[in-house]
């Protein structure tokens, strides 16, 4: 009842002159409409938890994926029988949304996959920013609380914009694209940033009284920002941005869900803004490096500190295919520790290939995965499931590093950072205390690289001239494939 | 629905998110990922009921466009990825 005289007396205020008990029976209509669609976002909800639940282990995991779906089926289906939804609109955007969905999702590769994850939430985003807006420009807001309403509009309008134009950066920056490739930022950026975001701010605070000019100006700001806070980071911390902006594209549905009266739209939002938040909170510990210094500082390589000169002179063994065939006949336990190099060389097919044939010789091979071994949480484990690599033979970090000791061969493939040794040795190594893959504990270690060069830390690896290392130097996939040939002919 | 009512419904769902999420592998943090990426389309209910005059209309139809793409894409990339986890035989 008071719902009803708050919207009238809004309507009132605003000088629509409808009818009364007209708005009166509407409203009414609308209430057992809306019952009967929040008892089928709720089960939305539910099935949303559960799809997630599933994702907990890989055998339940498409079983999840499927849950989830069928929730977002049952949500958009209410919304279309339950709600005011004009149809014509909703479906030409549905087929649109549906062929470039699908379009996207099958043309995309494994390897440009934090790609597409930066593109979905820049889309996810953005589409918070227009909801928003379009509720904005309604002359009847659908929330009893303008306040609260107008808050949330700004709110969706500033983390969706955002979103939005810094996933676009991150999706070009990972696609390696000539614009995005170098860190670029305006001198004093920090400043310029900072007074872009107190005035969005502020500007979210003025909404409460339910303008729609603010609404637009705060969402170019926000847009604009979104750019200025992306582009001065370094591509190889993408993986920690793009969780990030997942978390954000999240936060900015639950805002959203806020503007328009929506559960669903709050339960979903802040599952995926927990989401979100999580993956960034794992990627920042597995580079030992702090939210903050990832999206403010600069990564800047050392200039101090050995020189290759000082680290390599006299001690690198280079090997051949030939003779590593030779030392990995007889061995028990073999560790295959993958870098992105090699996803970039297309090497994970053979990588399996020669996993295969070391197996059929009684031997056991596992993968050992460091968390930022990809460019996004899990990603080299997508890129070694796509080779039929069997996920239980994937391990993580914490898992493997304790049984180093006892593995005949370590073979790197394309890594380097990750397993610098230097990190545990030198606090003052600009990698210093990040986590690493112990493969130096390792009977043997073969390194297969291209050259000596540096990782992106821009330090030289000790390992490379420890007494159990061995250098094959070459591309990983041309390398890797004259080792399988040695093997079969061993 | 009121403000505190909303709030309350946004805060248990994060602990429920934190407590799920949590103990999700390292080995399916891309698909989790993707796939949550496609429940945050979960705005295309939004854009659904969004739009009214014809600024409000065409800000309907485009949230209506993202969105879509955004939920379909995410389910279909995840499922595709998914499907490609196998245990040893």
């Amino acid at each position: 009842m008071f719902d009803i005289l708050l919207k009238q007396f809004v309507m009132a205020e605003q000088g629509l002159e409808k009818p009364v008990a007209k708005a009166a029976e509407k409203v009414a209509e609308v209430a057992s409409l809306s019952e009967f669609s929040n008892l089928g976002y709720l089960v939305a909800s539910v099935l949303f938890i559960m799809g997630i639940k599933g994702l907990t282990h890989p055998r339940t995991a498409v079983r999840g994926n499927l849950l989830g779906a069928a929730g977002m089926l049952i949500a958009v289906l209410v919304t279309l029988v339950g709600g005011q939804v004009s149809w014509p609109v909703a479906i030409a955007g549905i087929a649109v949304g549906t062929a470039a969905g699908t379009w996207f999702a099958n043309t995309v590769q494994m390897t440009q996959m934090p790609q597409l994850v930066a593109l979905f939430n820049g889309f996810g985003g953005i589409a918070s920013v227009l909801v928003a807006g379009a509720e904005v420009l309604r002359s009847a807001p659908t929330s009893g609380n303008i306040a609260v309403a107008g808050l949330a509009a700004g709110l969706a309008g500033l983390i969706g914009s955002v979103t939005f134009t810094g996933s676009l950066v991150a999706a070009g920056k990972l696609q390696e694209l000539s614009q995005f490739k170098k860190p670029f930022s305006l001198p004093g950026h920090q400043i310029i940033n900072a007074v872009l975001i107190a005035v969005t701010l502020i500007l979210c605070l003025n909404m409460m009284d339910g303008s729609a000019w603010e609404y637009f100006l705060l969402t170019t700001i926000a847009l604009v920002l979104g750019v200025f806070l992306v582009t001065p980071i370094g591509g190889a911390d993408m993986p920690v941005v793009i969780a990030l902006l997942n978390s954000y594209s999240g936060l900015a549905a639950s805002a959203a869900g806020f503007v328009i009266n929506n559960n669903v739209l709050i339960v979903a939002g802040a599952l995926v803004g927990a989401s979100g938040i999580i993956l960034t909170n794992i990627m920042c510990k597995a580079m030992n490096r702090s939210l903050l210094n990832v999206l403010f500082a600069k990564f800047e390589p050392s200039a101090d500190g050995p020189s290759d000169d000082e680290v390599y002179a006299g001690k690198i063994k280079s090997t051949s295919p030939e003779e590593v065939a030779m030392l990995l006949d007889g061995v028990q336990r073999v560790v295959v520790v993958p870098g992105y190099g090699l996803a970039v060389a297309q090497a994970q097919h053979i990588v399996r290939e020669m996993a295969t044939l070391l197996e059929s010789e009684g031997v056991t091979v596992e993968y050992a995965i460091h968390p930022v071994a990809g460019r996004m949480p899990g990603h080299m484990n997508v890129l070694l499931a796509e080779a039929d690599v069997p996920y239980d033979q994937l391990k993580e970090m914490d898992e493997i590093n304790p049984t180093f000791s006892q593995c005949d061969a370590a073979i790197v493939i394309g890594a380097n950072d990750v397993v610098n040794p230097v990190a545990n040795t030198d606090p003052s190594s600009p990698i210093a205390g990040m986590p690493i893959l112990n493969v130096g504990d390792a009977r043997t270690v073969i390194v297969v690289k291209r050259s000596l060069s540096p990782g992106f830390a821009g330090i030289p690896n000790p390992l490379f001239a420890a007494d159990n290392c061995l250098m094959l130097f070459g591309d990983a996939k041309q390398v890797l494939m004259e080792l399988v040939a040695a093997l079969k002919d061993r | 629905m009121d403000i505190i009512t909303g709030l309350t419904i946004f805060v248990l769902a994060v602990f429920v998110g934190v407590e799920v999420i949590t103990k999700v592998p390292p080995t399916l943090h891309t698909p989790l990922m993707s796939g949550s990426n496609a429940i945050s389309g979960i705005t295309l209910v939004g854009a659904l009921l969004a739009g009214e005059g014809f600024l409000g209309g065409m800000l309907g139809f485009l949230a209506i466009v993202f969105a879509t793409t955004n939920v379909i894409g995410g389910f279909l990339v995840t499922h595709r990825m998914l499907a490609m986890f196998k245990k040893k035989k």
